[in-house]
């Protein structure tokens, strides 16, 4: 690693820790402008005043403004995020749990999207102009604007409630309750409720690199070396997939950095429609119900999942380009 | 103009986008006259029943809810919603961005590095979470909704308009005005600023199409405002009435209308994109 790479580098986790740190100030402020103290939605007003006082001062909520804030970023720090108010688990124990749901359901779907919006978009390429790739890149522009969450009805209206053959929602049919990680992911229950979920996000997800990969792998046919190629006598495949397709991927590989945020809302809205127990739902559901130490700690999360995640993207991105140089 | 009307008749997606925009436009502005009942009104037949979940008919065009409410009349109603919040937050992006991008790109120095670090922060904020949280503290009401989403989609306008700037500022035609004695408030916003509207409205159109998303997301994770109806209320109403996943004339016409416009939103943002860079235009 060349000094000015490590240098932007250094700046971009900077950037990054900033983000999450004005990211937990403003939840901190906007979480004390709760109409009333915060205290009102801990403590029951059945308590009496002196067990209320009590409860206040083991919460730390009778110190100065100031005091709270830092003792609020010292516990966020250690991941000491407190307890929910509705489930009465430690947070941080909760928020584990509905991560790993969350990933189990974002991965597949997600390797699916690129891997078909990458393929799909170099057919067409290769057939533009052809009925298949009207069809198809009509299809991914009309499904990229459709919402998602109406996108997962329609398809458990269809698959679930009509035809029957998936289950409309849940992880794990209501009732089961398998200890360990094996007994919960590698069983027919768990997949056939990921089915649904997991084809809605990749066909969701798979329009945006389908056109993307379209467009860059149009501009690649179009150079010389791919003449070069056809002359030396290569076989079609060989020059649609291994040669312009491999020259075409940069693009993709940009697109990446923009789907944090994106992913992050599809994950809300779809495991909200499909009652999946992770963590876009969790946090929907603590803001609803008013589970403050959750919602918090699962939006700080989500935050930092996003930051990370377009970090990632970005430094991958710089080491994959030769020509990006950093100053 | 004249050029905007020869990309729009050579770009059918474009001209079957604009189209679209017109009608809804269209509906839009004449809601109250083309809704044929008000949307809130339960309906009841002739034994004084409640018209519960009626599949279409000359009554119902598009059938009624689990509720005995006419579909029809919600998304009709709901039309002007999903523009009037679309627009508005466009206005604010462009607006915003606009200047951040203009001050930014010309004065560089400190003003620079502040503007382009917030950017940077701004662009790192999970818009739907960040809005539910925000939404539900501070209050449920569609200029909070606005405001909200204006606030966090500027970035990207800023970013564009900035890198256009850059480049601007070091044109003869800037040293000349700069020469013949202009401020730096009139080279900016005088002879600069029109260079870069076109894109800024580009940006603006892209916005309207993301605006109008994410509201109808926040509206049907339940968090929008009571009293407006739109598009994702409707839609929140079926999700949260289980048993209507069968009544199909309730949740397809809203989606559609969201699935529309938006598409239509996109494909005209992409002639104006042509006009704004005429590079784009050799594909």
């Amino acid at each position: 690693m060349s000094r000015g790479i490590r240098v932007y580098f250094l700046k971009r986790v900077a950037l990054a820790a900033a983000t999450v740190f004005c990211l937990a100030t403003l939840m901190f402020v906007l979480f004390r402008m709760l109409p009333g103290d915060p205290t009102l939605t801990v403590l029951s007003p059945a308590l009496s005043p002196e067990v209320q006082a009590e409860l206040r001062q083991r919460f730390g909520l009778d110190r100065p403004i100031l005091e709270q804030y830092a003792r609020y970023l010292a516990n966020m720090l250690r991941g000491r995020l407190g307890v929910s108010f509705h489930r009465g688990v430690p947070v941080s124990t909760l928020l584990g749990q509905y991560l790993l749901n969350t990933v189990v359901l974002m991965l597949p779907a997600l390797v699916l999207a690129y891997a078909l919006g990458i393929v799909g978009g170099a057919l067409v390429a290769w057939r533009r102009g052809s009925w298949a790739d009207t069809a198809t890149t009509t299809a991914a522009m009309v499904f990229r604007s459709a919402p998602i969450f109406w996108l997962s009805i329609i398809f458990i209206s269809v698959f679930a409630v009509r035809l029957g053959l998936f289950p409309s929602g849940h992880m794990l049919t209501p009732g089961t309750e398998p200890a360990g990680f094996f007994a919960t992911f590698f069983t027919v229950d768990f997949l056939r409720h990921l089915m649904l979920p997991m084809v809605v996000m990749a066909i969701y997800y798979g329009c945006y690199p389908l056109l993307v990969m379209r467009t860059s792998m149009l501009e690649v046919l179009g150079e010389d070396f791919i003449d070069l190629c056809r002359a030396k006598g290569l076989s079609e495949r060989r020059v649609i997939f291994r040669h312009a397709g491999r020259a075409s991927l940069l693009p993709i590989a940009t697109s990446v950095s923009l789907l944090g945020a994106y992913v992050v809302a599809g994950s809300v809205l779809v495991e909200t429609v499909f009652s999946w127990p992770g963590l876009g739902r969790l946090m929907v559901q603590a803001v609803t119900d008013s589970d403050y130490p959750v919602a918090q700690a699962s939006f700080l999360l989500i935050a930092v999942l996003v930051v990370a995640g377009n970090l990632l993207a970005d430094v991958l991105y710089g080491l994959l380009d030769p020509r990006i140089r950093y100053q | 103009m004249n050029r905007l009307w020869r990309l729009l008749a050579s770009d059918r997606a474009a001209l079957f986008g604009a189209v679209i925009l017109v009608g809804f436009v269209l509906v839009g502005v004449l809601a109250p006259l083309i809704a044929p009942y008000d949307p809130k009104q339960k309906h009841y037949d002739g034994d004084g029943k409640l018209v519960r979940l009626s599949p279409p008919s000359r009554q119902h065009l598009f059938g009624t809810t689990t509720y005995g409410r006419d579909v029809f009349s919600q998304v009709v109603i709901g039309t002007r919603t999903a523009l009037v919040v679309g627009v508005a937050t466009a206005l604010v992006v462009s607006v915003v961005g606009l200047n951040v991008g203009l001050l930014s790109g010309y004065f560089g120095g400190a003003l620079d590095a502040a503007l382009m670090r917030l950017t940077d922060v701004v662009y790192g904020v999970p818009i739907l979470p960040f809005g539910i949280v925000a939404l539900s503290i501070l209050s449920r009401r569609v200029w909070w909704i606005i405001a909200v989403m204006s606030v966090l989609y500027w970035p990207p306008t800023a970013r564009v308009i900035r890198a256009q700037v850059l480049s601007l500022r070091t044109r003869p035609f800037v040293d000349a005005a700069r020469l013949s004695g202009a401020t730096p408030m009139r080279i900016l916003y005088w002879h600069i600023a029109p260079n870069v509207l076109p894109q800024a409205f580009v940006h603006g159109v892209f916005a309207i199409a993301w605006a109008i998303t994410t509201e109808a997301s926040i509206n049907f994770l339940g968090f929008g405002d009571p009293d407006t109806l739109s598009w994702g209320t409707v839609i929140y109403d079926v999700f949260t009435s289980m048993v209507a996943y069968t009544a199909w004339w309730w949740f397809v016409p809203p989606g559609l209308c969201i699935m529309l416009v938006v598409t239509a939103f996109y494909f005209v943002g992409r002639v104006f994109e042509e006009i704004a860079n005429p590079r784009l235009r050799a594909r």
